[in-house]
């Protein structure tokens, strides 16, 4: 009966969720602000993936439309963490290799960076997926119209696709940034910081994983309620001005 | 896709370039806590007998040394990877793991023990033990043990970490464990271990699981910063700095003969 | 066949091919496969196969159903029920698998023995196992996941439907049974499908709690070989002929359901 008591002790609890050593609740903190930088960089790498992926797969020619197919549809079959596994290890052993047969020394990658690289490149297979069917949902006359006015290629996605996509794709992209933000916890698994990791040094120092795993997956609740309110506004203003196909909800 | 990664390494090397100057040794432990060698506290702070003995043998060899936590069933391919230039996690030095990286001389050694709930009144034999489940970490020396000896009579449960067998031992969800004996004296010393659990017995020695000792791992490559760390571990064996740090954690000799 | 082989036939497909085929050759000759015969032969990996797909089915089953129920609370039950129902799935869709995993077998785990009564009882043998609390967990996530589906597909039936077998007298249960969820399920095929192959992708991570699935496995591999990448890619290679099989099973299904809806 321990854990309950603990719980329920106030001093004991507060002590061990206290912002300072010996309380654990310093540690979460990095870990949550760890948890949000991989997010956070992972969804800007995987977005600018998925934009080129995306303009790849529908305007590229038929070899980059095939290795992008490749591309989307293997990363997409295969778990993510067996893919971090094996691109942690992997991307900065090639890393070292390009760097030593260059004539360079060898370098230390930080955890932090080669997992924000593998989880954003994980990620633009599936953002890849959600921007081409936004680009696909904008009225193809609009584009012929942008052309017709003598806009180039730049100045027509820049002007009329992207700006009209985005009410389309954001559904699909606040799905996948909650995804990820729960991914993150994947790189628990090759011993990074990150949340779920430190939660549970917490709970093997302390013994008390009912608390930690439980501040932990408040903490992850609060990530997820804040940035669904944030995509929910977003979308809105992405769609100022369209006709209310969905927007008015159920 | 190659082409992909050829142009995230020329980023990354830009983006680390500054960082790969300065000439830091970084000594891979294992993530979890595994007393009375390696613990972590709340401020992020590493400690314990093996931290205290690598820093006795950087600052004896004046190398710049901190600590990185890695996975340990990850951290061999961490070590090959260059994510960690040593290993100094309590792993024996083993004919099969010579295949693949560099040992130093050994720093001390451990025979296997088993633990047990303190109901069991079995004897640490593998007709005692027999139909037992038992929960043995993966990767290590003990598991090549338990599965030599052991796996024909009993289950064999793996874990991922030590802590964990330890916590499910005490949870009495496996009815024994077999691991490094110095290591579960630490974890009897706690209040967990002390409540649930006792030591059944020390286990004759196997020189083919078990190895020669323990020692730190380095990349076969590495054969200058091996060299050092053997000068290193001589110099604090002479000067008295090793029994210095073992009579704050032991009570007996742990380097053997 | 002609179909598939038609579209292979362009020039920059065959030299992509071939690139595969040689890329796949340089694989299996580089690399260590020496490991492979002895884990068939011992069975391991047979066993780690069958544990990954029984979890993947029963998990499926068990929490589809519930997923049922969970939506069919969120459309239409009184509050009472729709809330709790509601909070469920946020809660699962919001943390992480992982950390769900380890909160039941940590820390519900490690609450168990705590008390004798549990201790002593003919289900602790179950129980000091680790496999319950992994189907368990893997149930409550593919609940938790469907059952926002299952309430977006209750509410896309249209109205005038349950209004019409409401007017043929049929009762609450009749008409679930008959109409709603029939139609209901119909809708949502292939988003089930596509659920389905993300919990396949979920299952490795079982291993973190010593259960012996396909992944724990190569785990085991690695650490007996000291091979990192080959029994890596195979088990990649693996989990991408199940995922195919999954996408070919729901394909199949789609096309024996009739696909104009009311």
């Amino acid at each position: 009966m321990n854990w309950l008591l603990g719980l329920f002790e106030p001093g004991h609890a507060l002590g061990l969720l206290a912002y300072s050593p010996p309380g654990w609740g310093g540690p979460l903190l990095v870990g949550l602000a760890h948890t949000m930088e991989v997010a956070v960089g992972a969804y800007i790498l995987g977005t600018v993936i998925g934009v080129m992926g995306a303009y790849g797969k529908l305007y590229g020619g038929p070899v980059t439309k095939d290795l992008m197919a490749v591309y989307t549809t293997c990363v997409r079959a295969i778990p993510e963490l067996i893919e971090i596994l094996i691109l942690f290890y992997l991307v900065p052993e090639v890393v070292n290799q390009v760097l030593t047969g260059m004539g360079y020394g060898r370098i230390d990658l930080p955890p932090i960076l080669v997992g924000t690289v593998v989880l954003g490149f994980v990620l633009g297979a599936y953002m890849t997926e959600v921007l081409r069917g936004a680009i696909l949902a904008v009225p193809h006359g609009q584009v012929e119209a942008a052309r017709a006015y003598g806009m180039s290629a730049l100045q027509v996605a820049r002007r009329v696709t992207l700006p009209q996509m985005l009410g389309y794709a954001l559904p699909g992209m606040a799905n996948l940034w909650l995804n990820l933000t729960k991914d993150t916890a994947l790189l628990a698994v090759i011993g990074f910081n990150e949340l779920t990791e430190t939660s549970l040094q917490a709970g093997g120092t302390t013994k008390a994983f009912m608390l930690f795993f439980t501040a932990a997956g408040v903490l992850y609740m609060v990530i997820s309620v804040a940035s669904g309110r944030l995509f929910a506004m977003a979308e809105r203003w992405a769609r100022r001005g369209q006709p209310g196909i969905r927007g008015g909800g159920i | 896709m190659k082409k992909q990664i050829l142009a995230l390494a020329a980023m990354a090397a830009v983006a680390v370039s500054g960082v790969a100057q300065a000439k830091t040794i970084k000594v891979g432990v294992a993530a979890e806590p595994y007393p009375p060698f390696s613990t972590l506290d709340s401020s992020g702070k590493w400690s314990g007998w093996e931290i205290d003995l690598m820093h006795a043998i950087c600052k004896d060899q004046h190398l710049d040394c901190v600590v990185k936590a890695v996975a340990w069933d990850g951290i061999i391919p961490a070590l090959n990877a260059g994510q960690i230039d040593v290993i100094m996690a309590s792993m024996s030095i083993t004919k099969k793991r010579e295949k693949v990286i560099d040992f130093s001389n050994k720093y001390y050694v451990t025979p296997a023990a088993v633990v047990a709930p303190k109901s069991a009144t079995y004897k640490a034999t593998p007709e005692g033990m027999k139909g037992l489940t038992i929960g043995v970490e993966i990767g290590t020396t003990n598991q090549a043990y338990a599965k030599k000896f052991f796996g024909k009579t009993a289950t064999l449960k793996t874990y991922q970490t030590q802590d964990q067998v330890d916590q499910d031992l005490a949870a009495g969800r496996i009815d024994a464990t077999i691991a490094d004996q110095f290591a579960l004296e630490g974890f009897l010393a706690t209040p967990s271990g002390k409540s649930c659990c006792k030591l059944v017995g020390v286990l004759p020695y196997d020189n083919e699981t078990l190895g020669t000792g323990i020692g730190a791992g380095f990349r076969k490559s590495d054969s200058k910063l091996r060299a050092e760390f053997n000068k290193g571990i001589a110099d604090v064996r002479k000067s008295g700095e090793y029994d210095k740090i073992t009579k704050k954690y032991f009570n007996f000799n742990i380097y053997g003969n | 066949m002609k179909a598939f082989f038609a579209p292979m036939m362009k020039t920059h497909r065959l030299v992509l091919l071939a690139l595969a085929v040689a890329f796949f050759g340089w694989l299996w000759w580089t690399l260590d496969w020496s490991w492979l015969p002895d884990y068939i032969n011992n069975g391991l990996i047979l066993a780690g196969l069958w544990t990954t797909i029984w979890m993947l089915v029963v998990s499926w089953a068990v929490g589809l159903f519930l997923a049922i129920w969970l939506g069919l609370a969120q459309a239409s039950g009184p509050w009472y029920l729709a809330l709790p129902a509601k909070g469920f799935c946020s809660v699962i869709r919001g943390t992480p698998l992982l950390l769900q995993l380890w909160f039941f077998y940590y820390g519900l785990g490690s609450v168990f023995p705590e008390f004798p009564w549990i201790r002593q009882s003919a289900a602790w043998e179950i129980l000091r196992q680790s496999w319950p609390y992994a189907l368990f967990a893997l149930t409550l996530s593919f609940a938790g996941y469907e059952g926002e589906v299952m309430r977006g597909a209750f509410l896309g039936v249209p109205k005038g439907q349950l209004e019409a077998a409401r007017a043929y007298g049929m009762s609450r249960g009749t008409i679930l049974r008959r109409i709603w969820l029939p139609q209901a399920i119909r809708r949502v095929l292939p988003t089930i499908g596509g659920e389905t192959v993300m919990q396949l992708k979920s299952t490795p991570l079982i291993a973190t709690i010593t259960v012996l699935d396909l992944y724990q496995v190569s785990l085991h591999i690695r650490q007996d070989t000291y091979i990192i990448y080959p029994p890596l890619l195979l088990l990649a290679l693996t989990y991408m002929v199940i995922t195919g099989l999954i996408v070919l099973l729901f394909r199949i299904v789609e096309n024996q359901v009739p696909s104009k809806l009311g």
